[in-house]
Parts: C-alpha cells; sequence; structure tokens
C-alpha cells in the first residue's frame, strides 16, 4: 500500500476505511444539487458501462430488471407477511 | 442484447435520421469547448455478468478469499437464510415467479443471437449512412479542394492573358492611326488635284481666248480692197493652172 496520500474526502467508497467512514460521510454534497449530481453521475457510469456499447448483452437492462423485482419484494414485505408458513422462525 | 435492442429503439425514437448513430454517443460529447481530441469509439463488449445478473466484479472480489466457488456458497448461504426465516415467503407468486423465469430463460437462450444479429444489422446499417454521408462531404471538400487549385493554376496564367490583351489593343490604335492616315492623305491628294485642275483651265483658257482674239484681228485686218486683189489674183492664177492643165492634157 505505498500510494500517494489522499485526503479522505476525494476517495471512492471502495477505498475508505471503515474508521473514516463518518468523516467520509460528513464530506459528501447532501444538497438537491449534490444529489441530483450523484445520481446523473451514477446514472452515466452503469449506462456507460452495460449498455452503451456496440454489443451490449443481456446484463445491462436484465440487472435493472432484477433490481426492480427485488426492490418491488421489499416494498411489498409487509403485506406478504401475512402469507407466512410459520409464525415463529 | 437486449441493450441492443434499447439502443435501437432509442435511436429510432429520437429520430430516423443518419444523425441517430450519433445521438447514441450523445453521452460522450465533449462537454467543455477546449478539448479537440476526437470522441474515443463505443467499448465493443460491455461489462461482464454472470448468469445475466450478477456482475462480474463479485466473483472478482470474493476469488482472493473464498476461490471460485465463494460467490455460489454466498448465494446459497443467503437463500437458506431468507427462506428459514421466512424473509423471502413460498407462495403462490412463487410458482409463477418460476414459470415466468423458465420462460424467459428459455426464449433469451433459443432467441438472443438472432435478436442480436437483427439489431445489429439495424446498427449497421445506421452507421453505414453516417459513413455514406461522411464520404460524400469528405469527396465534395475534396472536389473543392481541387477546384480551388485549378483556380489559383488558372490565376497564374492570368498574366499570359494580359499580355494577349494588350496586343490586341496596340493592334487596334495601330489600326486605327494607319486610318487616319490614309484619310488625310487622300484629302490632300483631292485638294491638289483641284488645285491643278483649276490651273490648267486657266491656261486652257487663256490660249483659247488668245487664239481667237489673234484670228478675229486677223480676219478684221483683211479689208476689202485687199480681198479683191487677192481674189482677182486667186482667178488669174486658177486659169493659168488650167492652162498648164489643159496643155498637159492634150500632149
Amino acid at each position: 500500500m505505498a500510494d500517494k496520500i489522499v485526503p479522505v474526502a476525494e476517495k471512492r467508497l471502495v477505498d475508505v476505511k471503515l474508521g473514516e467512514l463518518g468523516s467520509w460521510l460528513g464530506t459528501r454534497d447532501f444538497t438537491p444539487n449534490g444529489i441530483l449530481a450523484s445520481i446523473r453521475k451514477g446514472h452515466d457510469r452503469y449506462y456507460n458501462k452495460y449498455i452503451n456499447v456496440r454489443k451490449g448483452g443481456i446484463g445491462g437492462v436484465a440487472m435493472l430488471l432484477a433490481g426492480y423485482v427485488a426492490l418491488s419484494y421489499v416494498w411489498e414485505f409487509e403485506h406478504l407477511k401475512h402469507d407466512r408458513w410459520r409464525k415463529y422462525h | 442484447m437486449l441493450s441492443r435492442l434499447v439502443l435501437v429503439s432509442a435511436n429510432a425514437a429520437k429520430n430516423s435520421s443518419p444523425l441517430g448513430a450519433g445521438l447514441v454517443q450523445l453521452s460522450r460529447l465533449h462537454t467543455s469547448p477546449n478539448s479537440q481530441a476526437p470522441v474515443p469509439p463505443l467499448p465493443e463488449k460491455g461489462g461482464k455478468t454472470r448468469h445475466g445478473i450478477f456482475p462480474e466484479e463479485l466473483f472478482q472480489l470474493l476469488y482472493p478469499k473464498t476461490g471460485v466457488t465463494g460467490p455460489y456458497m454466498l448465494g446459497a448461504g443467503l437463500l437458506t437464510y431468507f427462506l428459514s426465516k421466512e424473509i423471502y415467503i413460498i407462495n403462490h407468486e412463487t410458482i409463477s415467479a418460476a414459470c415466468m423465469a423458465t420462460v424467459i430463460i428459455y426464449s433469451v437462450k433459443r432467441f438472443g443471437p438472432d435478436v442480436a444479429a437483427f439489431a445489429d444489422k439495424l446498427n449497421e446499417e445506421k452507421l453505414q449512412k453516417a459513413e455514406e454521408v461522411k464520404a460524400l462531404a469528405v469527396a465534395s471538400l475534396a472536389q473543392a479542394i481541387e477546384d480551388e487549385k485549378k483556380e489559383q493554376w488558372g490565376v497564374e496564367g492570368q498574366h499570359l492573358l494580359f499580355d494577349a490583351k494588350r496586343n490586341n489593343v496596340a493592334m487596334l490604335l495601330e489600326t486605327n492611326w494607319r486610318e487616319r492616315v490614309h484619310t488625310v492623305h487622300n484629302e490632300v491628294k483631292k485638294r491638289l488635284d483641284y488645285q491643278i485642275a483649276l490651273q490648267s483651265l486657266h491656261r486652257r483658257m487663256e490660249q483659247e481666248h488668245m487664239v481667237s482674239w489673234v484670228e478675229k484681228n486677223v480676219v478684221s485686218s483683211i479689208t476689202p480692197q485687199q480681198e479683191k486683189t487677192s481674189i482677182a489674183k486667186c482667178i488669174t492664177d486658177l486659169k493659168s493652172l488650167a492652162k498648164i492643165q489643159q496643155a498637159k492634157a492634150t500632149v
């Protein structure tokens, strides 16, 4: 780990250590503009990696659909709780 | 290959002009006006995914610690946990989800390559149209360059044109001058001829006048006496001549 010392604010999330997580969150931009910018950046990264290519595969759209399925299951969980087979787990 | 359909339908939705292929690259346009470098081409293949829905990065992340079967073990463990704690509940929807998944996976595996080839063909056609436009533009510009060079070459030869024109003008001036000299010559000659005719007329009239005056004086100076004596002399001369003749005739 002989990389040069990078201040906490500029690290990407995967490089942030657990102890620095709080300070890293403090440096993030939570204004509406900042949130919009981060949403746009995330969209651009996903789009350019999986969709905006010459020979895209099924993964680009399938991952979005799978994520939608999972998310909708999470939202419906309170309603689905009544279908449980056992009361105590 | 669904992504290819997404791209194709996005193109069709935007517009179907040859610029459609260029609009796909809208997200990759230069955002600052300073960069002049050409936009890098689209990557050939997208990010890799395992079984269609799990990104390869997850497998690479877990490989150093858990080897090849790590993520599968993680999936199995999570599935068991969700099932046993009934976080994932088995109900009628599970059956319908299983049926749908079967159908989807079968259709993707069976028709995937065909759809991919079709979408590729559409993209190729769009690219080809754009290429044609570009080639046409390049050709017309090259033609313009050729014409421009020809024009420049023509300009160099223009001094020859000017020399020829100058020669023409000089020749016209010369012709004009000679015509006028000719006219002057003729006019002067006419005037001089007139003067000569006038002088000869004078001389002739003087001559005739003098001759007629001399004749008149001579005729008037012949007196009647002189006339008679001359007539009588002529008669005697004629008589003598007649006598001589008669004498000659008889002899």
